[in-house]
């Protein structure tokens, strides 16, 4: 028998229900692979295996009673951004030491609801602000990918680093993750996993800690197209505690992945061609377009002006919201507090010492850009480009169904490369932006490897609420890829 | 008080009124005064990590409400953030209305024939309080500060007047005529001592026909009598700074009620930037005409239109009435008046029994039918109560519920025979020949000795006039 940890969740939920295996055997072989390997990956911050156990305890008696849900016994990993009732969540930051909310998100509730199982909180850049997951307060997550023949660490991708290693390393069957510029995204493209971030506002952000309100979008990473739909339609729902979310009903997304492209359309953006993009990277991308033909699509070049300004929008936007969401970490009521002697000196003193370099610096920008006298120059620019980008996409989704690119300009990286140089970092964003501006979905699927053997992942863009047809999409790139 | 010749002051009002809603304006909280310190909280209204605001559908009827009596333009609006810090302030930025707010333009027309026009009426949320220990009672110097986040999030309209208002006395009546049609829209309890009503003035000078001159701010002002003695105060700081050869300051001012005067808070080079940006969490507000319609059917009459329909049926009411006439409309009292008009009670006892028997029990209102203050004022009126014992019926009602007649006779208020009363006139009469000859001879006040004797022997069930008549047939 194949490791229970090898499952996909298809596979496990089929197991279960043959009862080739219980929930707490699943449970137990999942926190087993914690134990070993986590020290080395630090993807983790907060295993919960007491939890873990319970649930699928649980689980089980609901297995056994013929009451199983759709998730019922996958063990999954939870990204700290998510507020987990009585479990500690900080968003990986100094500055919320020790608080544990008094409520759920709508997320993990749905996800407990669908008869998940938690086996702790996972790794993050603090408050997502990052893409190599080396931001977190708790330490950067190691890839458990190697180049070959070097034994040098390597990124996870961020910010939802800890998601995409502990998939990537069978520490979960699937994490939770969050995506305000790519995080879901480029973390699955340089892990090996497949990641989308679904349409704004289709699953809530109720209990999710903000970091940028108009891009932040919750979804899932896993290891197969399949197991992303699964959890993505237990994820999603219309939420009244949300305004911004979609209020339509979730579409059987786990039953849309074999439906193919034959009669699609799918667009080429020129502009996904920049330069200093891997030779490596664009030869896939090309091949991915062939495989897409191959299979029934009908290719077409689009456009998507306006593409270049978006990387500097989208760090414009985020850190404005930013700087206003991350103003009640002040130390009055909940975190940490460190003291002052009067109330400036006690915000200062707190804010000093419970954010991190990259958090004060989207803090620093955002208050900038929103300043009177630069308020027009910066924020208002910004919001002007994110209405052309909305209006590049709207204008493409006439020509094509659905567009394919590459997720990120390069593969995993070494830890310390990019940390230097603010903007070398925040270029490894440029393809996944765009849709977060545009509050539009994309999914971003393992297609084969480079020359090093790391993995690379290309991306399908769709126009809102496309994600059943970027997941069938996804899926023959999968097959093709040789993962049939 | 007025300004030297030649000046004139010019104010604009800021009034934030607390909306009267069941929960707060972004989550299920109660919207109560006076609960145990932290009690009304929840993870939205503390600014916890990931809690989100869901707008309340009936705070913005009210704002609608507030806007349709003012005659302002409701428009489709957005919610923007201000973002300061501020420790009662849970999030560090207050969700409030900026450059699209719900009610654009309007005018308030006062009693005394003046018009005021409104700027806007927009919706905001409320911060919590702040007490500070030790120091100045003021945060900075303070030993300690206690934070009660009751109050964060409860809803608020600020209603912005332009700078219309000339005197102290018309900022006055201004606010209280604003105070009015914020009880008739149901919108506010218009309570300025628990804080439901607060106003800030903008207070500027000038030379008559000159342009507008530099103004101040002067916050937080809590009851109709500190608005006009801060108004006062500021125009004649400034008219003096002027005259003095100095120039007026752009600043905002403390106005401190023990010492009557004003001081700076802050001057406008350290005013907060507040950075206002679209508010992401929220969507764009924007209420349909059928629903605009629906709250403009639901309003009652504003103050002026039952202003003008009461004085009319009491023909010219004398200046003393109208004061108690106001109390009428401020406490919505017009279907008692009217009832008694209506069933031949004179108006100055109509009117009178309601803003001060009444007034004095507003709670006990529920006691106290329409039916039940016209027959208590009916029998006062026929001389069957006295004016003593009719109060004490109304108050007892009012307590414990009851008819008026058998009230009255449960106490012992019944009518002295006319006969009976006479015996009694006559025995005095008697008793005290000195007086009776004074009185004879023509000194009237002497008559309320009589009364005074009367009532003691009676307990009170004697009617004054019908003793005087007594008086009078013997002279």
């Amino acid at each position: 028998m194949t490791e229970l940890t090898d499952l996909s969740i298809a596979e496990a939920r089929e197991g279960l229900k043959r009862k080739d295996f219980s929930a707490t055997e699943l449970a137990r072989a999942h926190l087993a692979a914690i134990e070993v390997a986590n020290s080395a990956l630090n993807a983790y911050v907060l295993p919960t295996p007491e939890r873990a156990l319970a649930m699928a305890k649980a689980s089980d008696a609901r297995i056994m009673t013929g009451e199983a849900g759709p998730l019922e016994g996958i063990p999954l990993g939870i990204k700290d951004l998510f507020a987990t009732k009585g479990v500690r969540t900080t968003a990986c930051s100094h500055i919320l030491h020790g608080f544990t909310p008094p409520y759920e998100s709508t997320v993990t509730a749905n996800l407990w609801a669908a008869g998940a199982v938690m086996l702790g909180k996972l790794n993050n850049d603090e408050f997502a602000m990052g893409s190599s997951n080396e931001t977190s307060f708790y330490g950067p997550v190691v890839n458990p990918w190697r180049r070959k023949g070097s034994s040098a660490q390597l990124v996870p991708g961020g910010s939802s680093g800890g998601s995409s290693a502990a998939v990537a390393a069978r520490l979960c069957m699937g994490a939770t993750a969050t995506d305000t510029g790519g995080s879901i995204r480029q973390p699955a493209a340089v892990t090996g996993t497949v990641g989308i971030k679904p349409t704004y506002g289709r699953c809530s952000r109720w209990g999710i800690v903000a970091f940028a309100s108009s891009l932040d979008q919750a979804g899932p990473i896993a290891r197969t197209v399949r197991d992303t739909a699964l959890l993505l339609g237990a994820m999603a729902s219309h939420d009244p505690k949300d305004t911004t979310s979609v209020d339509a009903p979730v579409p059987d997304y786990a039953a849309a992945v074999d439906k193919g492209v034959k009669g699609l359309t799918v667009g080429i953006p020129a502009e996904y061609r920049v330069a200093g993009m891997a030779p490596e990277i664009e030869a896939l991308w090309q091949q991915g377009v062939a495989w897409l033909k191959a299979a029934g699509a009908k290719i077409k070049e689009v456009n998507l002006p306006h593409t270049k300004y978006a990387l500097p929008a989208y760090y414009i936007v985020a850190p404005a919201e930013a700087s206003s969401n991350l103003a009640r970490y002040d130390g009055v009521r909940y975190g940490l507090r460190e003291k002052g002697h009067d109330v400036t000196s006690m915000y200062e003193n707190t804010r000093r010492e419970g954010f991190g370099q990259e958090v004060k610096r989207r803090i620093l920008i955002g208050t900038y850009v929103l300043s009177a006298g630069y308020y027009d120059a910066y924020y208002g620019q910004a919001l002007k480009v994110r209405t052309l980008t909305i209006d590049a996409f709207r204008r493409a989704y006439r020509e094509a169904d659905l567009l394919l690119g590459a997720t990120t300009p390069s593969v995993a990286f070494e830890f310390g490369s990019k940390t230097a140089d603010p903007m070398a970092m925040y270029l490894s964003d440029v393809f996944t932006i765009p849709s977060n501006l545009s509050g539009e979905p994309a999914i971003s699927v393992p297609f084969g490897t480079g020359e090093a053997g790391l993995p690379i992942g290309v991306q399908l863009l769709g126009p809102g609420r496309s994600e059943a047809q970027l997941f069938a999409g996804a899926r023959v790139l999968e097959i093709a890829d040789g993962r049939p | 008080m007025s300004l030297p010749d030649g000046w004139e002051m010019v104010v604009g009002l800021e009034v934030h009124t607390e909306l009267k809603t069941n929960t707060k304006m972004f989550c299920g909280c109660a919207n109560t005064f006076g609960a145990a310190p932290n009690t009304n909280v929840c993870p939205i209204c503390l600014g916890l990590p990931g809690s989100l605001p869901v707008l309340n559908v009936r705070a913005v009827e009210l704002a609608m409400a507030i806007g349709t009596a003012l005659h302002s333009t409701i428009s489709p609006s957005t919610f923007h953030r201000k973002n300061y810090f501020y420790p009662d302030m849970p999030k560090d930025f207050q969700i409030s209305q900026y450059d699209l707010p719900i009610n654009a333009g309007g005018y308030l027309d006062l009693p005394d024939g003046s018009r005021v026009s409104i700027e806007r009426a927009h919706l905001e949320e409320d911060t919590g309080k702040s007490t500070h220990l030790g120091g100045s009672g003021r945060i900075h110097g303070a030993d300690r500060s206690l934070v009660d986040y009751n109050r964060s999030g409860v809803p608020l309209v600020e209603i912005v007047s332009g700078p219309d208002i000339r005197s102290s006395a018309q900022a006055r009546t201004y606010a209280a005529e604003l105070r009015g049609i914020l009880i008739a829209t149901g919108a506010s309890d218009g309570r300025m001592e628990e804080g439901s009503m607060r106003i800030d003035a903008n207070v500027s000078v000038r030379r008559t026909g000159e342009p507008l001159g530099t103004r101040c701010e002067i916050k937080n002002l809590n009851s109709l009598r500190s608005l006009v003695r801060a108004i006062d105060f500021e125009a004649a700081r400034q008219v003096e700074l002027i005259e003095g050869g100095a120039t007026v300051r752009q600043e905002t001012r403390h106005w401190d009620e023990n010492l009557g005067s004003t001081s700076t808070m802050r001057v406008k080079e350290e005013a907060d930037d507040y950075r206002y940006f679209r508010e992401p969490d929220l969507v764009e507000l924007v209420p349909d005409q059928a629903w605009q319609d629906r709250v403009r059917d639901g309003l009652q009459p504003m103050p002026a239109e039952r202003r003008t329909v009461l004085t009319r049926r009491l023909g010219e009411p004398a200046p003393a009435l109208l004061d108690a006439l106001e109390v009428v409309i401020d406490l919505g009292l017009d279907s008692y008046v009217i009832a008694a008009l209506d069933a031949g009670v004179a108006p100055d006892l109509a009117v009178a029994r309601a803003a001060n028997e009444i007034a004095s029990d507003l709670e006990g209102l529920v006691n106290l039918g329409v039916d039940s203050y016209v027959a208590t004022l009916l029998m006062e009126q026929r001389g069957e109560l006295s004016a003593t014992q009719s109060k004490t019926v109304l108050a007892e009602i009012l307590a414990n519920g009851g008819e008026p007649a058998s009230v009255a006779a449960s106490k012992g208020f019944e009518r002295l025979a006319s006969g009976a009363l006479g015996e009694v006139v006559a025995q005095l009469i008697d008793e005290h020949p000195d007086v009776w000859s004074r009185y004879r001879s023509g000194d009237e006040k002497l008559a309320q000795f009589f009364i005074g004797q009367v009532m003691k022997l009676t307990n009170g069930q004697a009617n004054g006039k019908e003793v005087i008549a007594e008086l009078q047939a013997r002279r």
